[in-house]
C-alpha cells in the first residue's frame, strides 16, 4: 500500500495544481496538439522500429545456440543502464554530423540525422528497444518450443513455423512488450533533446516542451504533462484487456 | 493498523517535501565577521568559468569556507529557487529572471548589476564557412543552434536579429547557452548565438565572429543574495567579493563588460 501511495501521490499532485478552468483552451493550443502530434507519431514508429529490429533479435537470445549469446544479451541491457542523455551523446559520435557512420551518410547519400524527426524516432527507438527484446524473449522461453518442432515434422519450414506457431502462441508478451516500448519511447527526453535537438514542429515531443515551459509558465507545463498523462493511461488502460490478457 | 501506518507514511512525505532544508552550511557564529561554511551559488551557465576561479580566490580569501555551484539556464535555476531550493546566491544572465525570483520574494535586498555580456557568432575553429554577419548565417543551409527564447542568451538572440532585420530559423532551440556552444564544438551545427566569454572559454575549439547588431542586445546580469539562505554571512561576502577588483578583474579577462 505504501508503493502505492508513493507512486500515485505525485500523479495526484499534477491533478490537484491542474489550472482546471483554464484547460479546454489551453489544451487545443497549437503549440500543444503540434508536440503531442510528434510525439505520438514518433513513439509509434519507433515501436515499429524496434518491433522489425527486436522480435528476431529476442529470437536468437531465446531459441539458438549462439555462443555469444549471454554477451548479446548484455549489449542488449546497455541502454536499459545507460543515462538517457549519454545514449544520445553515444548517437551524436556515430550518426552526427561528423560521427562515425554519419559523415559517410551525409556524404554518400546525404542523410543527416540530428535535428530531424527521423533523429527523434532513432533516439526513442535506442532507448526503447531492450523493453521490447526482454520481454519478447521472456514469451519465447515460456512458449514451449515442442510446437515448433511439431510444426517442422509436419513439413513447416522455419519462417512457416515462426508465422503460423511461434508469433501466436506468444502475441501476448509481443504486445506487453510493444507497449512498454511505446511507453518508454513516449517519456524519452534526455537522447532525444541531445541528438535531435529541440525545434517545435519538427524535434520537440512533448516531454522537451514540458522541460521548456516548466522555466516560463508553470500552468503551461502542467497542462503539457496531464495531456501526455491522460494519453498514456487511455493507450494502456485500452490495450489492457484487449490483447496483452493478463500478462500486463 | 495497515491504513495508520499508510497514514504516518503519507504525513511525513509530506512534511518532509513542505520544509526547507537547513542543515546545509551554516554558517560559523564565533564571531560577527567571520565567514566560514559552505556557500551555496546557484549561476547562469556563461558565468562557469569565471566563477569557478572566482569561487577558488573567495575560498583562499576565506579560509574554512567552500562554495558550491550550480551552473544552469537562468530560468532553470530561478524556477528552483521559487519552488524552495537551498541556496544562497544567484546570479543570473537576465534582469527578467532576477525579476521572477524577487517577485517570489525570494530575494534579500536589491540585486546589483555585476557584469555585462555580449553575443557573438560562434563558429568552428578556422570558420571553414567563413560565416561573418547574421545576414550569413541566416542563409538556407546553413544550420545555426540558438538558445530557446526563454533563456537569457535566446531573447538577446531574438532581439539582435531583430534589430539586424534578419529572420533566421535554427535546427535546435537548446535550452542553456554552454547546449548551443556544445553542438558548435561537435561540429554538428555551422554556427550558434553564443556569449563573447562562451567562444573564449572554448577558444580551441570555436572562433567567435563579432557582429555590431550585438551592441542592441546586452545582457545585464544581475546577483543577489536569497531570503532563506543557509548561509547569509556567506551569501553577503560573496556578494561583495564579486563585485571587488579581483573578481572584476577575472570577469573582464573572461570577456565580460563592466557593469
Amino acid at each position: 500500500m505504501a508503493g502505492l501511495a508513493f507512486l500515485v501521490l505525485p500523479l495526484a499532485g499534477l491533478l490537484i495544481r491542474a489550472p482546471w478552468s483554464a484547460l479546454p483552451q489551453r489544451m487545443t493550443e497549437p503549440a500543444v496538439l503540434t508536440a503531442l502530434r510528434l510525439s505520438l507519431v514518433t513513439a509509434t514508429l519507433a515501436t515499429v522500429v524496434s518491433l522489425l529490429l527486436g522480435v528476431p533479435l529476442a529470437w536468437i537470445l531465446a531459441r539458438t545456440d549462439v555462443p555469444a549469446r549471454r554477451l548479446v544479451r548484455a549489449l542488449v541491457t546497455v541502454p536499459l543502464v545507460l543515462p538517457p542523455v549519454v545514449g544520445g551523446v553515444a548517437l551524436l559520435l556515430v550518426f552526427g554530423r561528423n560521427g562515425l557512420l554519419g559523415a559517410a551518410l551525409d556524404d554518400a547519400f546525404r542523410i543527416t540525422l540530428p535535428f530531424t524527426t527521423t533523429g527523434v524516432v532513432v533516439a526513442e527507438a535506442f532507448v526503447a528497444m531492450p523493453f521490447l527484446v526482454i520481454s519478447v524473449e521472456g514469451a519465447l522461453r515460456a512458449a514451449d518450443a515442442r510446437y515448433e518442432e511439431a510444426a517442422a515434422t509436419l513439413g513447416a519450414s522455419r519462417w512457416t513455423a515462426f508465422r503460423r506457431v511461434t508469433l501466436p502462441m506468444v502475441a501476448p508478451g509481443v504486445a506487453a512488450g510493444a507497449v512498454l516500448c511505446w511507453a518508454r519511447a513516449l517519456g524519452e527526453f534526455g537522447a532525444t533533446i541531445t541528438f535531435a535537438g529541440n525545434f517545435p514542429g519538427r524535434t520537440q515531443t512533448m516531454p522537451l516542451a514540458v522541460y521548456l515551459a516548466l522555466e516560463q509558465d508553470l500552468d503551461a507545463a502542467i497542462v503539457l504533462s496531464l495531456v501526455l498523462l491522460a494519453v498514456s493511461v487511455a493507450v494502456l488502460v485500452a490495450l489492457r484487456e484487449k490483447w496483452i490478457g493478463g500478462v500486463l | 493498523m495497515r491504513t495508520k501506518i499508510l497514514a504516518i507514511l503519507v504525513a511525513t512525505m509530506l512534511a518532509a517535501g513542505c520544509g526547507k532544508a537547513t542543515d546545509q552550511g551554516s554558517a560559523d557564529k564565533a564571531g560577527p565577521t567571520k565567514i566560514s561554511g559552505t556557500v551555496t551559488v546557484l549561476a547562469a551557465a556563461s558565468l562557469t568559468e569565471s566563477f569557478t576561479a572566482i569561487g577558488k580566490s573567495f575560498e583562499a580569501a576565506h579560509p574554512g569556507t567552500k562554495v558550491t555551484f550550480s551552473f544552469a539556464g537562468s530560468p532553470q535555476l530561478a524556477q528552483q529557487i521559487t519552488s524552495g531550493a537551498p541556496a544562497d546566491v544567484f546570479a543570473s544572465a537576465s534582469p527578467a529572471t532576477m525579476k521572477t525570483v524577487t517577485d517570489a520574494g525570494d530575494v534579500t535586498g536589491t540585486p546589483v548589476t555585476f557584469v555585462k555580456n555580449q553575443l557573438v557568432i560562434a563558429v568552428p575553429k578556422g570558420n571553414p564557412q567563413g560565416l561573418t554577419s547574421l545576414a550569413a548565417i541566416a542563409k538556407p543551409g546553413v544550420k545555426v543552434a540558438l538558445c530557446a527564447t526563454q533563456v537569457p542568451c535566446g531573447a538577446a538572440a531574438q532581439k539582435a536579429l531583430t534589430a539586424a532585420g534578419v529572420r533566421l530559423t535554427p535546427v535546435t532551440e537548446e535550452q542553456d547557452v554552454k547546449s548551443a556552444l556544445a553542438k558548435v564544438k561537435l561540429g554538428e551545427v555551422d554556427a550558434a548565438l553564443v556569449y563573447r566569454t562562451d567562444a573564449r572559454a572554448a577558444a580551441s575549439d570555436v572562433d567567435g565572429v563579432e557582429f555590431p547588431e550585438s551592441a542592441k542586445a546586452i545582457n545585464e546580469y544581475p546577483i543577489a543574495a536569497l531570503k532563506g539562505a543557509p548561509n547569509p554571512a556567506g551569501a553577503a561576502a560573496f556578494l561583495a567579493y564579486v563585485q571587488s577588483p579581483p573578481a572584476q578583474q577575472v570577469l573582464a579577462d573572461a570577456g565580460f563588460q563592466k557593469p
